[in-house]
């Protein structure tokens, strides 16, 4: 019969594992922050998707002035700042989780999350750029594709 | 004292955990998959959204691909993944979070599946009409 070690006898020392796979309490914070987001994100999201999916016409509505109508407003623009921010940094950590469980040979998982990296910086740097220089009124367009308050 | 263990401590066979096998486990891997496609989607979404840098005739264009049928089908794939990812997001936080999460899991994994069901049942409706040009 084999004897179960008393849980209060002293363990042997563990050996010391060769590479830490985390320092300090990154993935923690990763967790929390996945959760928190989540939260938000629901909101941010619901909200996107009621305005522009639901609300009056639905995507028919959808075109050049209904984009420039919704950024005239601070509160559009922060909103969908927030939700580009959240999304992509809740969606990339969530992916190189899954980076991490499925690439097992170090040169995959390298090249994937070098790619994932490079995506997440272009795409905030871009959807960023979009929201803070958008121009509802450029010159030289046909006025019937542009809001109302551009000729008024 | 090791041969007075309960019968359930020295079974072979695990019985189901939280995650393996059973609800916790397919409902993970539609919580990854939906995740993924999600991601992918805002990639090309904040691309196509950036046309409105280029010209309101170059945005309009790709925006009215959105309008046609099988464009509105995808739409509708789409919201039916981030509502299934949103609200079993937030019953794994009260899993996490709730001193009675675990507990409930799986009425709770139900929960989800019934608010997923009322709510396509409110958006489905509206959404293809708009696509399909009823009203
Ligand atoms: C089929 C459903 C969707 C439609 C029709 C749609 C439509 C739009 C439109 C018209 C805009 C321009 C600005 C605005 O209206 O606020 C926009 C921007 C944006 N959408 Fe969506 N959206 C959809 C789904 C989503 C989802 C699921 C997400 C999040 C995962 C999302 C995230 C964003 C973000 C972050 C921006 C800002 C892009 C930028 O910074 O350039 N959208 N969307
Ligand atoms: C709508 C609100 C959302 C909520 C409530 C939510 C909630 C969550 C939660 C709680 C997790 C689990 C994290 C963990 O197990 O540690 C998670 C994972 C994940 N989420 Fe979300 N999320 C939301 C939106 C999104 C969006 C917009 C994306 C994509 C851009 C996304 C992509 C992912 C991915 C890829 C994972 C990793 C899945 C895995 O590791 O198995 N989520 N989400």
């Amino acid at each position: 019969m084999t004897t179960i070690a008393d849980p209060k006898a002293p363990r042997p020392p563990k050996p010391r594992p060769a590479r830490l796979t985390t320092r300090g309490n990154t993935e923690l914070y990763g967790w929390v922050f996945m959760r928190a987001s989540g939260v938000v994100l629901l909101v941010l999201i619901f909200g996107h998707l009621f305005v522009n999916l639901v609300a009056g016409e639905g995507v028919t509505a959808i075109d050049f002035g209904f984009v420039a109508g919704k950024w005239a407003s601070p509160f559009w623009q922060v909103w969908d700042l927030l939700m580009l921010w959240l999304a992509m940094i809740h969606g990339t950590n969530g992916v190189r989780t899954i980076i991490n469980d499925y690439a097992e040979r170090d040169g995959v998982r390298l090249a994937l999350k070098s790619a994932l990296y490079l995506a997440f910086v272009l795409v905030v740097v871009l959807g960023t750029l979009v929201i803070f220089t958008f121009d509802p009124c450029p010159s030289g367009s046909p006025a019937d594709l542009l809001p109302s308050f551009c000729t008024a | 004292m090791p041969d007075a263990l309960p019968a359930s401590a020295t079974r072979k066979v695990p019985a189901g955990t939280l995650y393996r096998g059973r609800e916790g486990m397919w409902s993970w891997v539609a919580h990854r998959v939906t995740g993924v496609a999600i991601f992918f989607f805002l990639l090309v979404h904040v691309l196509d959204t950036s046309l409105v840098r280029i010209s309101p005739e170059a945005y309009n264009d790709v925006i009215a691909t959105y309008k046609n049928p099988i464009m509105g089908l995808g739409e509708a794939g789409l919201v039916a993944a981030i509502v299934f990812h949103a609200y079993n997001g937030i019953r794994i936080i009260l899993v996490d979070f709730w001193s009675k999460g675990p507990k409930y899991q799986r009425v709770m994994l139900w929960v989800v599946m019934g608010l997923f069901v009322v709510t396509m049942a409110g958006f489905l409706p509206r959404h293809l009409m708009h696509v399909f040009g009823g009203e």
